[in-house]
């Protein structure tokens, strides 16, 4: 039981994070005071939330390479809501984020559930166009901080607790994630639908119907996201985010979440996203120069997934072995 | 995806025991051919543009257009082969960066302009053999080993140069991006030409191209009909970086300069291009032809956009747009045409 414990790859992974920051905490200590690891945890806040929104959709066998062009385009259109209109609530402005990103996540699944097309297909098309779309709005042009409104900045930056909002909504997403996918029915039919399509149609579950649901939830957390990106920053052009797309996919694979479907946990996507974000925010503090961020987590994607695909196939054979000791 | 329609039988006499080799081409199939609806698109945007500018039927910017597309065709001739055999290589456009990265660093270290390409095309080849190692030797999925290698290859170039750029190369290299062989035909042109010929016989007329259509309809039947499905993979990543290594002499030569980001985005624009020429993203169908004739669609639409002075990032929307369409109206089509019969 302890061994098999010791074995999860979750624990395994919680390891290798604290080894890096045991590795970094030595060549400075400054890094892994309390103080500063609550910031390193408020900066990762953002790729968490993405990443697991990529998790659904990955559970479901399928990807979105568009998570990042609607964090563009929903973060544009509340910027400029709030430039042109600065008597909208942020309240009001945060809802309509979620649901422009909803929407934009509903027409890549509608497309998948409908008409069947591939989702990498789809979704490479679609990224496209909203990226498109943040330029036919903008005409290419920058929303800067001085044309937002105070209250529109303040919400993530506001301290409680001694964690900055934006933290406090990465942990709520999670929290929120992980019932979903524990309790609820749409949830367990996430990871039938991508575990075993087949059978999950069988089972009585409408496999397009499920990613159709993945993809819209996930596209309203790239859409709370959009909001958080560009109040965070406080700027919005048709750039931003560009690639962070792969930054959720590398999250994911480091995390254990298979690419095929049907296997991963909350806790996997988490750790993966926070592994990236103590590489990014480490590389300056240990005095190495941040054009390795992406050599090293290309590097880090590719040990991850060889290892992912040894343990996938461990898990076939220790089977076999099982069957053979009871029989 | 070759036909927008289920293939009819041409004839009523066709039993098991009487199947020809080929199906007949009448004219009906000709006509319901994917290629040929391309070509129609193809010289109705021809004519179209002809119309929109009168500088555009001039040879020399014909030539000129044909600067749009050479390098992305190239690379989406070897993606048609890993796309046809189920797999895809999105770390092309990062080869091509860390290829050219390679190469600045050539001609800073003084080598003429053999080394250089030699040392272009090599890094290529190694990058291709690295994908299919981890493709084939690991069972990693493709999608997934080559998100992780482009941003390795990508994220090296960046460790090399950061925020500067090599653009010291010798006045012959340029010759590849920039010169003529005769007339208005561009060297990279007639490169793309003789690339398309070398592998459509390839795909289409030898038993390696066979293989790999097997080998994408169903790897399990392809193993145990004797094909030997791992080396045919391999053999095909090395083919996507030897064309990446290509892609990347002729684009370092064009601009005659190395940045980090040279080439963003340039896997998508082949992807698209192979789809767009009716290669099945699944795997198991798809045809040369088809590639190079969607390569001059979107070449001549980039150009006409640009005599229009739509900016490149619209130019996206347009791209993106159509890829979805391409793959969804046949799939309304058919359903409409099941409906009404």
């Amino acid at each position: 039981m302890m061994a098999q414990f010791l074995k999860s790859r979750d624990v395994m992974l919680a390891g290798v994070i604290l080894l890096l920051l045991v590795g970094i905490g030595i060549i400075n200590p400054r890094f892994v005071q309390p103080g500063n690891l609550v910031e390193v945890f408020n900066d990762s806040s953002i790729l968490i939330m993405v990443a697991l929104a990529q998790m659904l959709v990955i559970l479901t066998k399928c990807i979105d390479l568009s998570v990042s062009a609607n964090i563009a385009l929903t973060g544009m259109i509340v910027a400029m809501l709030n430039f042109y209109y600065p008597e909208i609530p942020v309240a009001a402005l945060i809802a309509i984020a979620i649901i422009a990103g909803g929407m934009l996540g509903a027409i890549n699944g509608l497309f998948i559930w409908k008409l069947g097309i591939p989702s990498i297909v789809v979704t490479l098309g679609t990224m496209s166009v909203y990226r498109g779309s943040v330029f036919l709005l903008s005409g290419g042009a920058w929303i800067n901080a001085h044309q937002m409104s105070d209250a529109f900045k303040a919400v993530p930056r506001t301290v409680i607790l001694g964690l900055p909002v934006l933290g406090w909504i990465g942990i709520l997403t999670v929290l929120l994630i992980a019932v979903f996918l524990k309790m609820t029915r749409l949830g367990r039919s996430l990871y039938a639908a991508g575990g075993n399509p087949t059978a999950a149609v069988y089972a009585g579950i409408d496999v397009g119907r499920s990613r159709f649901y993945a993809y819209t939830i996930g596209g309203a957390i790239a859409g709370l996201a959009g909001y958080l990106w560009v109040s965070r920053y406080a700027v919005a052009y048709v750039e931003i985010a560009q690639g962070f797309e792969l930054d959720t996919v590398a999250a994911c694979v480091i995390g254990g979440i298979s690419i095929a479907g049907g296997i991963g946990s909350v806790v996997g996507g988490v750790l993966g996203a926070l592994f990236l974000g103590i590489v990014k925010n480490a590389l300056p503090v240990i005095h190495i120069s941040p054009f390795w961020q992406m050599a090293i987590s290309g590097a880090v994607i590719i040990v991850a997934v060889v290892i992912n695909a040894r343990s996938e196939r461990k898990v076939g054979r220790l089977i076999l072995k099982e069957a053979q000791v009871h029989a | 995806m070759s036909t927008i329609s289920a293939p009819t039988p041409p004839n009523a006499t066709l039993t098991p025991r009487n199947i020809p080799d080929r199906l007949s081409l009448g004219w009906r199939r000709i006509f319901q051919r994917w290629e040929t609806l391309l070509l129609v698109v193809a010289v109705l945007i021809f004519i179209f543009n002809a119309f929109a500018s009168p500088y555009f039927l001039d040879p020399w910017s014909l030539s000129d257009a044909t600067y749009n597309f050479t390098e992305k065709a190239i690379v989406a001739l070897a993606m048609t082969f890993v796309i046809i055999a189920g797999d895809i290589d999105l770390s092309v456009a990062s080869i091509i960066a860390l290829a050219s990265t390679a190469m600045g660093a050539a001609a800073a270290a003084g080598l003429g302009t053999p080394a250089i390409v030699v040392i272009g095309l090599g890094v290529g080849i190694l990058c291709g053999a690295f994908n299919g190692f981890l493709v084939t030797r690991f069972q990693v999925p493709s999608i997934v080993a080559t998100i992780g290698t482009m941003s390795l290859f990508r994220g090296i170039s960046y460790v090399v140069l950061g925020d500067q750029a090599y653009t010291k190369y010798p006045s012959s290299f340029a010759w590849f991006g920039q010169g003529y062989v005769w007339w208005v035909i561009t060297a990279e042109f007639a490169i793309f030409a003789v690339l398309s010929v070398i592998l459509g016989v390839l795909l289409h007329k030898t038993s390696f191209g066979r293989r790999v259509f097997a080998l994408g309809n169903n790897p399990v039947a392809a193993r145990f009909s004797g094909v030997r499905v791992e080396r045919i993979r391999f053999l095909l990543f090395l083919m996507t970086g030897t064309a990446a290594g290509i892609a990347s002499v002729l684009l370092t030569s064009r601009l005659g300069a190395t940045r980090p980001t040279i080439a963003t985005g340039m896997e998508l624009e082949a992807v698209t291009m192979a789809v767009l020429g009716g290669v099945n993203i699944l795997g198991g169908s798809g045809t040369i032809p088809g590639v190079v004739i969607a390569a001059f669609v979107m070449g001549l639409v980039t150009f006409g956009f640009g005599l229009l002075n739509v900016p490149g990032i619209v130019m996206s929307i347009f791209v993106g747009a159509l890829l979805i369409a391409v793959i969804a109206l046949p799939i309304l089509w058919r359903r409409f045409a099941r409906r009404r019969a």
